[in-house]
């Protein structure tokens, strides 16, 4: 037998999330290409995480639509510690603020090199599928 | 004038204690909390029985990683209370979410004395379980929900991430440096090297700091503070009873308290301050004291930027201004205008979790703080948190 290498060690896998009543929608939306976010019918306010309830009118008339998927890094870090065994290191974790409204925040991986992550960047949302979920990821959006 | 309207200004610390720390201890949980909360409650020159409240934060915890391993009913038993109030705080203002509410059955007359601990083992079960992250237990996938969903399935599985994309925001709007903060993790030691109860004494300069490695960025490994094994007790007494016990009273002169959404993915502002803001303008609110008066300050430390984001919501620095101010440490060391952390901290002494921070306020203001004592430090501002914020500002007469 071949001895053991570090190296072939297989990455980890991604740990999901619970596919929930307030958040299925979110973490599917990705299987037609659809980032999905929350808003409310009674005064338009867009609001992330989902909630039962509209955060800034209390109106029960939330709903998740369809947004560009366009967006700016609002702060990020390039993970460098390997958490679990295998973990490819490094990668980039941003809060993403959605063109759609201030300081509405998604959280991902940013795609791509490193190197090239800096905040205010746009960027545009992917997909990527694990399972029955597909993670909103985003890559740096060009506009040639 | 503010008055006495405030509960706080009802009630006084009488006493205070530690256990040992280890990494990891010999002792049980249960034996760590007694400890400390017999040092605390003979140092005031009573016994348990004169103590007719306790609580901790957050209450026993059903986890296996350590993180609260012992609940109130169970440290009543152990040191043979009789308590006609009791408590925990799982939610609220965290660690200090136990000291407000004793605060407020003291004032409201149901004790006259509350024991307030926290006990943490984590060292004890690190060693167990392997783990370091969010996740249980590494490599053994299973779905994430709540609050962890938003950062875990992007392997952003340790909450040293999500205080990197603070920093990483805070560095970028304000042009602060790795250098500055790296005074806080020097500057800690510094202090802990004073600290026979810190885990870490060995000197540590801005050069080790810069050549540590990244955990993530701007963070690196020593601006993450360090799993113990250890307890700590706080005494509060109402001011009437606490006149004729051993130790000078403290006076709580003012306390703030907010909340915010960073532990479920809400977050407020642009990554640059916390909601500890409101914490802080609460304080000032209650008190005709000011920024200046504050001679000594024991400031959440749990990752570093959160000291930085503190000293601006405690308005003992302007917005943006913190880095700078601590930037070469002399400022914050001993001997300069605002003694910051003189245990060492949750960096240098151990992850006490908060408590730490008011039990050294306690040495500071008693004139017990040895090597390190604040000269004339009478009045102290301490404040815990990185989801939910409290606050002190004690003073001595
Ligand atoms: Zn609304």
């Amino acid at each position: 037998m071949p001895e053991a290498s570090t190296e072939a060690r297989p990455e980890p896998k991604r740990q999901l999330p619970l596919l929930e009543p307030e958040t299925a929608f979110f973490w599917t939306g990705g299987a037609n290409g659809q980032l999905l976010i929350q808003q409310c019918a009674a005064c338009g306010t867009y609001q992330h995480p989902p909630l039962p309830r509209c955060r800034a009118c209390h109106s029960a008339d939330v709903a998740p639509v369809a947004v560009s998927g366009r967006g700016r890094i609002a702060t990020y870090t390039v993970n460098r510690e390997a958490w679990l065994p295998g973990l490819k290191v490094p990668f980039v974790y941003a809060a993403v603020e959605l063109e759609e409204q201030s300081q509405l925040y998604v959280f991902a991986n940013i795609l791509g090199l490193v190197e090239a992550v800096r905040i205010g960047l746009a960027v545009t949302v992917t997909f990527e599928q694990h399972e029955d979920v597909w993670l909103p990821m985003f890559e740096i959006h060009d506009d040639r | 004038m503010t008055g006495n309207a405030h509960a706080e200004k009802q009630v006084c610390i009488t006493g205070a204690g530690q256990s040992e720390v280890g990494r990891p201890s010999s002792k049980s949980a249960l034996q760590l909390t007694v400890d400390a909360c017999m040092t605390a409650i003979t140092a005031a020159g009573l016994t348990p029985r004169d103590i007719d409240g306790i609580t901790t934060f957050p209450g026993r915890s059903g986890d296996t990683g350590g993180f609260s391993p012992v609940g109130s009913t169970e440290a009543m038993l152990a040191l043979g209370m009789e308590p006609t109030w009791i408590g925990a705080s799982t939610e609220g203002h965290a660690h200090l979410g136990a000291v407000i509410s004793a605060v407020q059955a003291i004032a409201s007359g149901m004790c006259r004395h509350v024991l307030v601990f926290r006990t943490v083992t984590q060292a004890q079960a690190r060693l167990r379980s392997r783990s370091s992250t969010l996740l249980g237990k590494a490599g053994q996938p299973s779905r994430v929900e709540g609050a962890n969903q938003w950062s875990v399935p992007f392997n952003a599985i340790s909450p040293t991430n999500m205080y990197a994309l603070y920093a990483q925001a805070y560095f970028d709007k304000y042009g602060a440096t790795s250098q500055q903060l790296g005074a806080i993790a020097v500057n800690a030691r510094a202090m802990a090297s004073k600290n026979p109860n810190a885990i870490y004494r060995k000197p540590l300069t801005l050069d080790d700091y810069m050549a540590s490695r990244v955990i993530s960025t701007p963070l690196r490994l020593y601006d993450c503070d360090t799993h113990i094994d250890g307890s700590t007790a706080i005494l509060l007494s109402h001011r009437d009873a606490a006149r004729d016990l051993k130790l000078p009273p403290i006076h709580i002169e003012a306390m703030g308290m907010a909340i915010g959404g960073l532990g479920y993915g809400l977050h407020e502002g642009d990554f640059t301050s916390l909601p500890a803001t409101r914490a802080g303008d609460m304080l000032w609110s209650h008190t005709d004291l000011t920024p200046k008066d504050v001679d000594v300050a024991q400031i959440y430390d749990g990752f570093s930027i959160l000291t930085l984001l503190w000293l601006e919501a405690m308005q003992l620095c302007r917005p943006g201004e913190a880095a700078a101010f601590v930037e070469g440490g002399a400022r914050i060391g001993l001997g300069g205008e605002l003694p910051l952390n003189t245990s060492g901290g949750q960096l240098s002494a151990g992850r006490f979790h908060g408590y730490g921070h008011t039990y050294e306020a306690c040495l500071q203001l008693w004139g017990q703080g040895g090597e390190r004592q604040v000269e004339g430090a009478k009045v102290c501002a301490v404040a815990n948190g990185g989801y939910g914020y409290g606050a002190l500002l004690l003073r001595t007469d």
